[in-house]
């Protein structure tokens, strides 16, 4: 692995997502096997399992994980960030059982956008991008030119350029969340994860984000894994979807394979409709009525 | 760009520590008796040219033996206090942590004061006393403020005060109980009082405050982002354990060496961060030093007017920082809620 987290695909700026896209296969960068995890008191009965799944995330690649609410979404994501060791299978970055990495080189390689970021004391958008620079620096870690320059282009990439000098608490939350998807982008993770990113987001900055996150998986390399309750947003922008229900993993698949009426009906537990629009994008609309 | 820069870092403890030794200057000079400029300038000089033999004795009493060791544990004290102030705040995610309100200085108080009454005869066992109190006190309050996993803010602060009372309480119980000769001049030093000489030579005590604030220093950068989460610190390769273990025993021994010195000093630790980070931002890098250099400041200020403003007859200097501390205390609390 080289300590830059840099990679050759990073590097050079790949084609837009479009008809083009048979290309060579990449390897996998992340891969999940037989992966599963139990939160259980001392001894007692387990209060939630993730049962065993198995999936595997490439370079460019847009994930979404969809499922209800306790489904284990967050669970999932935990494995993926390696703040959470697997109760058996591997979680593997590139070759690496990603919960044993060093916690420098795991923040080199891996962002997490997170639902909340609670913040003590006020700062502002640069200084807060910045401290995405934090796993690069060492002792006193005063921060570089070439912080400064990862951290611009990130705050470009994230659409917060114009935002740098504004105070964080001072933000509307669309333009929150693009600061801190900056700052996880100045981390120059191999595989960036968000934990339901477009929450609290009005439909425009929704459609925004997953834009550039589509764009930031293709020009970056990136492989992105998205945490969504947003079936058409995913559906739109995602490559594959993870789909979750009580801890098992009911499909791994292209949206088309996955949006199956039934099975979206049962998972979610309410009656929708899925049709398929001619570019072949699933789209689901609800009626409002429960299955039993 | 803006950013923390060395040069910018410097700038700003050299200013801060311009103003301590104006301060240092003036605190010299003002007391029951004043010293006029020339006066002390001239004994400045001689003394520290070792021509001791032409300065007034009365003079060199008064300056150097009664001001300056006070002076000097006044400066100790304040940094301590608010180093460890700061480092609360962030290790607790809360910004109204203080030693004092979150009754970490009366453990201290109570773990010197037991050391006393059971090995009074032990060299630096009131140092010691005080620092196991403080870190006893810390681990109460940490448990009391937790609520369903996480820390919860206002159970943090009623724990803090909780323990302060019940301490208190204790602390009244061995006075009442126990009448030794050390034991009479206590009600005054609970106040917070610099006028008894330390024990413990100066020297030492700075090399404690030196480990100590160094200790902390050496986490500023992981204390930026742990203010944001210990979840979001991790993600950013924080080891959260660590940091917190050495932020929690670092800010003990600085309570338990200001306490061990002069009792307890309220509401420094609260307010010197609060004002540093309204003057210079929030960065830990550069507030940890310019903390330092503020309490010593802010002390120093509180105790010459402690003994000035009423002399002959002296307040405990805990008193002074107490009326003010409070009010902003109460300030910082209802901007809070509002």
């Amino acid at each position: 692995m080289n300590p830059g987290g840099q990679t050759a695909e990073q590097a050079n700026s790949a084609s837009p997502k479009g008809p083009a896209r048979p290309r060579p296969p990449e390897p996998p960068r992340v891969s999940v096997e037989l992966a599963s995890y139990s939160y259980a008191p001392e001894g007692g009965a387990s209060l939630f399992t993730l049962e065993a799944t198995s999936f595997d995330v490439r370079p460019r690649e847009l994930l979404a994980v969809l499922g209800r609410n306790g489904s284990g979404k967050s669970t999932l994501l935990r494995l993926l960030a390696g703040t959470l060791p697997p109760l058996s299978g591997r979680v593997q970055l590139e070759g690496f059982e990603v919960s044993r990495l060093d916690l420098r080189m795991r923040a080199q390689r891996i962002a997490m956008v997170q639902q909340e970021t609670p913040l003590l004391f006020p700062v502002r958008v640069w200084d807060y991008v910045m401290q995405g620079r934090h796993p690069y620096s060492r002792g006193l870690r005063f921060e570089t030119e070439e912080d400064g320059a990862v951290a611009r282009q990130a705050l470009v990439e994230a659409g917060a350029d114009h935002l740098r000098t504004r105070w964080m608490h001072k933000l509307s939350g669309g333009e929150k969340q693009r600061a801190v998807l900056a700052r996880a982008l100045a981390q120059q993770p191999l595989l960036l994860l968000l934990d339901e990113p477009t929450l609290h987001l009005d439909i425009a900055a929704q459609v925004d984000l997953l834009r550039r996150l589509r764009r930031i998986a293709n020009d970056r390399g990136y492989a992105v894994v998205v945490v969504t309750h947003e079936l058409n947003l995913a559906a739109e922008f995602a490559d594959r979807i993870v789909l979750l229900d009580r801890g098992k993993t009911l499909r791994v698949g292209k949206p088309v394979e996955v949006y199956e009426q039934e099975l979206l009906q049962q998972v979610f537990g309410t009656l929708l409709h899925v049709e398929h629009t001619a570019r072949g994008t699933p789209k689901v609309t609800f009626s409002g009525g429960e299955t039993e | 760009m803006r950013a923390l820069t060395p040069r910018k870092l410097l700038l700003t403890c050299a200013a801060l520590a311009g103003v301590l030794l104006l301060l240092v200057f003036f605190s010299l000079k003002f007391g029951t008796r004043s010293i006029s400029l020339p006066d002390l300038a001239s004994l400045l000089y001689h003394t520290a040219l070792g021509q001791t033999d032409r300065v007034s004795s009365d003079f060199r009493l008064i300056v150097l033996e009664i001001r300056w060791p006070r002076i000097l544990l006044a400066i100790i004290v304040g940094a301590s206090l608010s180093v460890a102030g700061a480092s609360f705040q962030a290790l607790l995610r809360n910004p109204l942590a203080d030693p004092y309100v979150l009754g970490v200085s009366s453990g201290a108080a109570l773990g010197s004061i037991l050391s006393l009454i059971w090995f009074a005869e032990l060299p630096g066992a009131t140092p010691f006393g005080a620092f196991a109190g403080a870190v006893a006190a810390t681990a109460a309050v940490y448990f009391l403020g937790r609520r369903g996993g996480e820390l919860d803010s206002y159970a943090l602060l009623l724990g803090g005060i909780i323990t302060a009372s019940f301490l208190s309480a204790l602390i009244m119980f061995l006075m009442t109980t126990i009448s030794g000769r050390e034991l009479r001049g206590m009600a005054f030093w609970l106040m917070g009082d610099l006028s008894t000489p330390s024990p413990v030579a100066p020297g030492w005590l700075f090399l404690v405050l030196v480990a100590g604030v160094g200790a902390i220093y050496t986490t500023a950068a992981d204390l930026n982002l742990l203010l944001g989460g210990e979840q979001e610190a991790m993600h950013l390769g924080v080891d959260v354990v660590r940091v917190k273990l050495v932020v929690y025993l670092s800010a003990s021994v600085l309570t338990g060496l200001a306490v061990s010195v002069s009792g307890a000093i309220g509401y420094v630790g609260l307010m010197v961060p609060h004002l540093v980070r309204l003057l210079f931002g929030s960065d830990y890098r550069l507030l940890i030093p310019a903390t330092a250099l503020g309490g010593a400041i802010a002390v120093v200020l509180a105790d010459t007017l402690a003994r000035t403003l009423f002399a002959p007859t002296e307040l405990p200097v805990g008193a002074m920082t107490a009326l003010v501390g409070a009010p902003v205390f109460i300030y910082l609390l209802r901007r809070r809620m509002a």
